[in-house]
């Protein structure tokens, strides 16, 4: 063995990041390459009635206008909601829906041919809000096939136990509302999409995407062509966050451009196009009911979420049940029941943004704890402790847990944090306030809070038997390893992460092996940068590529050796004997014999999630090979006369199973805590009308680096079972206790509660002012709309899930 | 991305030539000078010029320079203006609000000049050309009504220079050159109260120097609220400044918020009840008070007008204690 896995390393292609190398989309340019820009609709909900392209197509320079009629063909990502087209045939659904597309030999003629597109829309009564779209005499926006009802996209109900049993039990019920924001990924980098087809009928498309797998396929289907003629390929990505996962309308447009002028074209969005193709944090008002003994151990939880998913399906089906999937994975809770819908709105589809449906039920979920613990008098930390899920059981739903570091996730946190104790007096780390002479108009808090998050969805997108991750690894005889994988790397490091596998198990260095990824023609298929499956579905599959390929060299170097296999290792480019180290053999000579022997080095290996889906419909969502904790506490300092909120400091310990590289995992916390702040702060998409208020990087406010806290990172390192040398996720899951901690810290600090996000200072002040007024001290929604919930569909605890013990009555 | 509209571009070397290729194109021609506040706006097709008479290039048009008071030229960037000794001695609020303009990146380009004559803002009116389209033109740019206050005559685009609520504060006067020749006027008169004519100059006027009193005394201090610790254009910013008399006394007050109107709003009302007396907490609350009643925030920045209004109480107040601590 080498001393790879475990080690804090710079990613393989961090390089070229930093001297600029590494190549986007948008840097690659082609011969002959036409620029592409796309008309996008001015209405948030009208008819098409007309589109006239005339004068467009004859302004000089322009090369191709194509409508919604060149690529009528409807997709989507999940195979339930194909309710999307490349450009709009007959109805627009929200601002900036695509409409048509121009190819011209530069961007500007593009751009000014958009102008010269008539487009004669039959104006629609626009549904904007949750309550619009429940209002049946508002026009759908989708036909009935799409929707399970009028403009409700998506119905669920399903029971765990015995609910009403459950509250019978407990002593103590508390019912609340919250609110939960949408906000969109805001990566760096914008969509950008290159296409080319060649003359013999080969379409190769370079694009910002993280799921490249799912592209082809969509690109296979709208432009009707076999998908062995079609070659995409990931290119550089600048951040993605869920916000590339999707099919995108500008990648069919480029490609069906290219097809039609034979010459390659590139689209690249701007900023605000970006907004528009969205796919972020759905927007989720959420009704919360939970009883638990006076002890605090909950008996029964009922959680009912609606979600505002915009004007398309995308990932929604999946998203809503998302919203209650995980909310048994942390706590044992012996009865649940959940009630989800989503609703259509004319407004950018929401989608799959980090955390993907669960940072906004983990939200209410750890803001109702703060409140009962505080109702009984026991101290959030200490509570929560007490009602952990155990290691190898299950969940009232029917999930499984393979370890759970959480208990130790908290204790890290609050031991540093001082969280609860009598440090609490002595806290003054910088209180600086804006203005000087207002340390008595600052108050300091502390919230702490708790999640999980799946490594990986145990189910693909589409129905299918095969394999989720595919590796293919390759010996040269002069020694270097390539690693093929159809994974995507958003920044993560998973890339380097099959390097790093590699490296460790032939025992050479993680320079000498190259890694070529996502690209659907040289490298297996892997489903893409989504639900934090990369590093345990494609580490397996690397492993297990690798295995044999191992087993064939030591063979090999046995022979030459004189020695049994049994004895020998790989370690610093060498394979040697343990029981003799001087019986050792190159690297490279052992290659060298091995293909004498053998011929061509190469192995394969893939990876298939354990089948462990409860015996229910939708029980696929939320299944998984093993999930990650979180714990975090959060210090504010919240000024009462101006309601503005630092976030000071956030401690946060993360149990991603084994740290495969620590600095990567370390790099995820923090990234993860960069989001959790700005959401539980400032993130917001916000609508006028139909029409997004800020789609820039200016309005949309994120944070910038002056107002972010400190963050103090701690590894809890499970050995997990299901995961390459033991590691599980970390990309999501340390996000979802950041914005519910900075909510508990601000009660803390201020004695009010603010039940939504984003928690901006006119919150804070309208709460406080309902505190003076002997009101109750809360900011957030009063109540949730009379929505048509089905009737539940119940369902069997497993045997090994916590159990409701009768003690009263 | 976004992509400029076509020009052509002119770099005069002294501000006589400036002065003159404006009036050879008249309409079609817009002064640049950093350019931070005009490319964006010009990517969104705010203004489309044929000509841009680039600013930078002219002899002396950067530098600070002492005498009775110090002389600034419009070229100065705000990096240098918030650095330099002098400035951050005699003037702090000038320095802090130099400095607390968007980003170092935009600091190192965008000059006082420029910030000066910043574009007046509005988020109906700061967004790309289809956006604007899909909503209906406003009558600051294409169109006809207001969108904010449908009913009114007028723009309520609002003034987000964090400089000029300090300049005027300070007493300050700038230099204007134009083809009818020079004129010195005081700061506060650069300004309308117009979301669209919001400067007191005309379009072929070249602010060349910005002016300011020797301190004598005078305690200054710049407030910006802003959702975040950068970046962000002010929504509210407080001015303020005070002389005090050896026995305490204020002689001299000046109070002037910015980003609450189309036009730097000067507190007449609070300067007069601090005249001749000694900072208290009652008074303090006084001034405060009354600079509050005339703010009259519309919704058209960040975060709620209602919030905006609150704000400048507080943080009057805040700017005006804090004085009294220096
Ligand atoms: C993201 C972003 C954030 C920003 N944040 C802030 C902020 O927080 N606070 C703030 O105050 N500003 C902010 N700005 C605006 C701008 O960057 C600054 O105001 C800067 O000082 C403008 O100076 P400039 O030299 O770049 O101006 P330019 O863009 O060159 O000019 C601005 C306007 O002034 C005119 N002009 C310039 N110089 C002269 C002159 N000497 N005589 C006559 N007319 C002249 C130009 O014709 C133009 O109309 C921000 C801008 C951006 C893009
Ligand atoms: S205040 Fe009214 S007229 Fe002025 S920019 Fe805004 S919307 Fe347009």
């Amino acid at each position: 063995m080498s001393n790879v896995i475990g080690t804090p390393l710079a990613k393989i292609d961090s390089w070229d990041k930093v001297i600029g190398a590494a190549k986007y989309a948008d840097d690659m340019n082609l011969p002959r390459m036409l620029h592409a820009r796309i008309l996008r609709s001015t209405m948030p909900h009208a008819r098409i009635k007309s589109i006239d392209t005339l004068d467009a197509e004859e302004l000089p320079g322009v090369v191709a206008v194509i409508t919604g009629r060149d690529v009528p063909i409807e997709y989507g990502i999940l195979p339930s909601s194909q309710d999307e087209q490349a450009l709009c045939v007959d109805k627009v659904r929200f601002v900036g829906d695509a409409v048509a597309a121009v190819a011209a030999l530069d961007v500007e003629t593009a751009e000014r041919a958009l102008q010269l597109i008539h487009v004669e829309y039959e104006p629609l009564t626009p549904v904007v809000t949750m309550n619009e779209a429940l209002d049946e005499t508002r026009d759908a926006i989708h036909s009935g096939e799409h929707a399970d009802h009028h403009n409700i996209h998506k119905m669920v109900a399903l029971e765990f136990g015995d609910l009403d049993a459950g509250f019978a039990e407990a002593d103590y019920i508390l019912e609340e509302n919250y609110f939960y924001q949408g906000n969109t990924h805001l990566a760096l980098e914008n969509h950008s999409a290159l296409a080319s087809f060649s003359p013999d009928g080969h379409l190769t498309l370079w694009s910002s995407t993280q799921t490249p797998h799912y592209v082809h396929r969509a690109l296979a289907k709208t432009l009707e062509l076999p998908a062995s003629r079609i070659r995409v390929v990931a290119a550089a990505i600048g951040g993605g966050f869920g916000g590339k996962t999707d099919p995108f309308s500008h990648e069919i447009v480029a490609c069906k451009l290219t097809m039609l002028t034979g010459r390659p074209v590139k689209i690249t969005l701007t900023r605000q196009e970006v907004f528009y193709c969205h796919r972020g944090r759905h927007p989720v008002l959420m009704w919360v009911k939970m009883g638990v003994r006076n002890d605090g151990e909950p008996t029964a939880l009922h959680f009912r979420t609606m979600l505002d998913g915009g004007a398309y399906g995308s990932y929604g089906v999946a998203s809503t049940y998302y919203t209650g999937a995980l909310q048994t994975v942390t706590y044992k809770i012996p009865a649940y029941k959940f009630e989800g819908m989503r609703v259509f709105t004319n407004k950018p589809p929401c989608g799959p943004k980090r955390g993907h449906g669960t940072p906004q039920p983990r939200f209410a979920l750890e803001i109702h704890l703060d409140k009962i613990a505080r109702h009984l008098g026991l101290d959030p930390a200490e509570y929560r402790k007490q009602f952990i899920v155990d290691d190898k059981t299950k969940t009232v739903n029917h999930l499984t847990i393979t370890t759970c570091g959480l208990r130790e996730c908290i204790d890290r946190v609050v031991e540093a944090s001082g969280y609860g104790s009598e440090k609490r007096e002595t806290r003054n780390e910088s209180q600086e306030s804006k203005i000087e002479n207002q340390k008595s108009k600052i108050k300091i808090g502390f919230g702490l809070a708790c999640g999980s998050y799946l490594s990986g969805a145990g189910l693909p997108i589409y129905w299918n038997q095969m394999p989720h991750s595919g590796v293919i690894v390759k010996v040269d005889r002069g020694g270097g390893v390539a690693v093929f994988c159809g994974s995507t790397d958003i920044g993560q490091g998973s890339t380097s992460l099959l390097a790093y596998i590699a490296a460790e198990e032939f025992g050479i260095d993680v320079r000498d092996v190259r890694v070529i990824t996502a690209d659907t023609d040289l490298t297996p298929v892997d489903l893409g940068s989504y639900s934090s499956r990369v590093t345990v579905m494609t580490g397996n599959a690397c492993i297990q590529a690798v295995r044999p390929l191992k087993q064939k060299i030591l063979d090999a170097a046995a022979e030459k050796l004189l020695v049994p296999a049994e004895s020998l290792s790989f370690r610093d480019g060498e394979i040697i004997c343990e029981d003799d180290d001087a019986r050792r053999l190159k690297w490279t000579d052992a290659v060298v014999l091995t293909e004498a022997k053998h011929g061509t080095l190469s192995g394969t290996g893939s990876y298939k999630p354990p089948k462990r889906a409860g015996p229910y419909k939708g029980s696929g969502v939320g299944v998984s090979p093993s999930y990650s904790y979180a714990a975090c506490v959060a210090q504010v300092s919240v000024d009462i006369e101006t309601g503005q909120v630092r976030v000071e400091k956030i401690w946060l310990a993360h149990d991603g199973g084994r740290a495969l590289n620590p600095l990567l995992v370390e790099g995820q916390v923090e990234g993860s805590v960069y989001m959790g702040v700005g959401e539980a702060l400032m993130e917001e998409m916000t609508y006028r009308g139909g029409l997004h208020k800020a789609p820039s990087l200016l309005d949309y406010k994120s944070l910038t680096m002056n107002d972010m806290p400190r963050v103090e990172t701690f590894l809890v390192e499970t050995n997990d079972p299901e995961g390459p040398f033991g590691a599980k996720e970390a990309g999501q899951g340390p996000l979802l206790p950041v914005p519910p901690a900075i909510a508990n810290a601000i009660y803390d600090a201020i004695g009010v509660r603010i039940d939504e996000t984003p928690i901006t200072p006119d919150k804070i002040l309208k709460a406080l002012e309902e505190k003076e007024k002997g009101r109750t001290a809360r900011f957030g929604p009063k109540n949730f709309p009379n929505a048509p919930y089905p009737e539940p569909l119940h369902v069997e605890p497993p045997e090994d899930a916590p159990r409701l013990e009768r003690k009263k009555g | 991305m976004l992509h400029l509209p076509p020009f052509e571009y002119f770099a005069p070397c002294s501000i006589a030539d400036a002065v003159n290729l404006f009036a050879q194109y008249g309409d079609d021609a817009i002064f640049v000078a950093g350019g931070t506040d005009l490319y964006p706006n010009m990517k969104r097709r705010q203004f489309t010029p044929k000509v841009l008479i680039g600013l930078n290039g002219i002899d002396g048009w950067r530098g600070i320079s002492n005498g009775n008071g110090v002389t600034i030229r419009a070229g100065t960037t705000l990096n240098r203006l918030s650095d330099h000794p002098t400035i951050r001695q005699n003037y702090p609020a000038l320095a802090t609000a130099a400095n607390l303009v968007s980003t170092p990146q935009l600091r190192a380009m965008g000059t006082l000049g420029g910030n000066l004559c910043l574009d007046t803002r509005c988020n109906y009116y700061n967004q790309e050309f289809s956006w604007r389209q899909a909503l209906g033109f406003c009558m600051k740019k294409d169109g006809e009504i207001c969108m904010v206050a449908p009913g009114s005559p007028r723009c309520w685009a609002v003034s987000s220079t964090d400089c000029a609520p300090v300049v005027i504060a300070l007493d300050g006067r700038v230099r204007l050159v134009g083809p009818r020749g020079e004129r010195v006027i005081a700061a506060g008169d650069l300004y309308r109260d117009d979301g669209i004519a919001y400067l007191g100059k005309t379009r072929d006027e070249l602010l060349t120097e910005i002016l300011l009193p020797p301190p004598d005394g005078t305690k200054s201090i710049y407030l910006k609220l802003r959702r975040r610790d950068s970046f962000d254009f002010p929504i509210l910013g407080v001015a303020a400044a005070l002389r005090f008399a050896s026995n305490g006394e204020i002689e001299n007050a000046r109070i002037v918020l910015g980003g609450v109107g189309s036009r730097p709003l000067e507190c007449v009302e609070s300067a007069r009840l601090l005249m001749g007396q000694k900072l208290s907490r009652e008074l303090i609350d006084a001034a405060a008070d009354a600079a509050w009643k005339p703010a009259r925030p519309l919704d058209n920045t960040d975060s709620t007008h209602s919030y905006r209004k609150k704000m400048t109480r507080v943080y009057v107040a805040r700017a005006l204690e804090a004085l009294s601590e220096k």
